[in-house]
């Protein structure tokens, strides 16, 4: 099994600063912005964003945690992971929302998102922030609009991130698997 | 693993602890779902499930049903009362019958004890238990169990006393397996007739004082007097039953301690739970009914994903 490290924590944490910066841009004080980390792993990468927002803008803004598990369209079909906690304290009707997530693959996660996200309102805008963009592996005609690093990948590679939310320093890796 | 051991929910007494723990954390979610403003979610629009009930029931088939129609299922439902099994078609014709018609999964009721197990041997669909005669009713283990859970965090260490007609409930022995598996310690209550000869025998202890019972408990689960299974007298009137054996809020009050008081409906009022008791402040009847929906979904997602 080979690794090659795709972005150090050094480099991550510019990309993030980047998406932050970014995001501002384009939502200005966030009063009708709300974001979402996706579960299990776009939360970790959402936390980082959220506090480094508040940070900068020195204002509340409204951070959710959505779990689409209920809404694939692969249950029964392969075998999905457990479902987790999903956490949208506020409506989303008429609001703006950011969806966030660590890796965008074949697109069939955020498919689904969007689908769970219904059940909490009909948000004015939608948009997707994801850390890593697989490019060439999309199922699905789904993009994103904010992304940190795009890589060519095969599908049968897998992308490795780690947050140190769960204990390891920020560290995002190519895996070729044999 | 994010998968139950069986194919089938026949039983408490065939699944696992873990199986168990799955069931619960997957329910933590559907109970999520269906709080929110749209109570739905698209899991299941793929499978059809027929509710077969040959026995009456109003709470548990509501409760599948919703349930079924919150994962977006095919529901069929089907009550002997009004069907062919009156002209005298066995029940494995019946069940064939309804398979044929492409259904994937079967909630049964049934008076006798064993009959999903039978079915189980037969044909290839899911079986959910919603009740076989005196034996279990797995579901309504489950959502006592994740009531007690809700309520007081764990299960593990809780002494939970059930009380009233064991002999004839399904639920006492779906409790006791669920419960037990959970590390909860077990009391039964009532009246020596109404008590299992060899209850004792499964690990639990028996009381036939329910002040006593009450004192020692955490969690009081009171049962019906089932008369509809009741081929002889068990006790002399109902007058005497409550006296001895009902429960009212001036009881609990008088325990000077934290309660939790459970019935898996329909109560007798007035037999069994006097309503001052039933609608108190102890009571979590009405949380019961509503867990339930969420167990019954997990069971239902979960074992879709097994039979896949």
């Amino acid at each position: 099994m080979q690794k090659k490290l795709i972005l150090d924590s050094h480099l991550l944490e510019i990309t993030i600063s980047r998406l932050c910066q970014e995001l501002i841009e384009n939502h200005g004080d966030f009063e009708d912005t709300v974001l979402l980390g996706m579960q299990p792993r776009g939360i970790y990468p959402a936390e980082l964003i959220h506090l480094k927002l508040e940070k900068s803008t020195k204002k509340k803004i409204q951070l959710g945690y959505l779990d689409a598990t209920f809404h694939r369209d692969d249950f029964r079909r392969r075998e999905i992971a457990k479902a987790n906690e999903t956490r949208v304290p506020f409506s989303l009707e008429n609001k703006k929302v950011v969806l966030i997530d660590d890796v965008l693959f074949t697109g069939r996660t955020v498919r689904a998102a969007l689908d769970a996200m219904i059940s909490f309102g009909r948000p004015s805008k939608v948009e997707l922030l994801v850390i890593i963009d697989r490019k060439y592996n999309r199922d699905l005609p789904i993009a994103a609009d904010y992304v940190g690093k795009t890589v060519n990948t095969l599908a049968s590679q897998k992308v490795l991130v780690e947050w140190e939310q769960q204990g390891k320093p920020n560290k995002i890796w190519l895996i070729n698997k044999d | 693993m994010s998968r139950l051991s069986q194919k089938h929910l026949l039983g408490i007494k065939d699944i696992t602890r873990e199986d168990i723990e799955l069931i619960f954390e997957t329910a933590d979610n559907f109970k999520d779902v269906i709080n929110r403003p749209i109570k739905k979610v698209p899991s299941l629009r793929d499978v059809t499930i027929a509710n077969i009930f040959f026995e009456n029931s109003t709470r548990t088939r509501l409760s599948f049903e919703l349930a079924e129609k919150r994962l977006s299922a095919d529901v069929v439902n089907f009550s002997a009362s009004t069907s062919s099994v009156k002209k005298g078609e066995t029940l494995l014709d019946t069940v064939n019958n309804i398979l044929a018609m492409k259904v994937d999964m079967v909630v049964m009721r049934h008076a006798s004890p064993g009959a999903p197990h039978f079915l189980a041997n037969h044909i290839s669909a899911n079986i959910v238990n919603a009740g076989d005669g005196t034996h279990e009713h797995p579901t309504q283990g489950l959502l006592d169990t994740y009531s007690i859970r809700e309520k007081l965090g764990t299960v593990s260490g809780k002494k939970v006393a059930i009380i009233g007609d064991i002999l004839h409930s399904r639920v006492a022995l779906s409790n006791i397996f669920a419960l037990q598996k959970l590390g909860a310690k077990i009391m039964v209550c009532g009246p020596p007739t109404l008590l299992p000869k060899f209850i004792s025998k499964l690990g639990v202890q028996v009381e036939l004082d329910v002040r006593k019972a009450l004192e020692w408990c955490d969690v009081a689960n009171v049962l019906r007097i089932q008369l509809e299974r009741q081929q002889i007298k068990y006790f002399p009137s109902l007058r005497e039953y409550s006296l001895y054996y009902g429960i009212n809020k001036k009881m609990l009050d008088s325990l000077k301690k934290e309660i939790v008081l459970m019935h898996p409906g329909p109560i007798n009022r007035g037999v069994e739970l006097s309503s001052d008791a039933a609608d108190s402040q102890h009571s979590v009847i009405p949380d019961q009914v509503e867990n339930g929906v969420a167990v019954r979904m997990a069971v239902l997602y979960l074992l879709a994903e097994v039979a896949a």
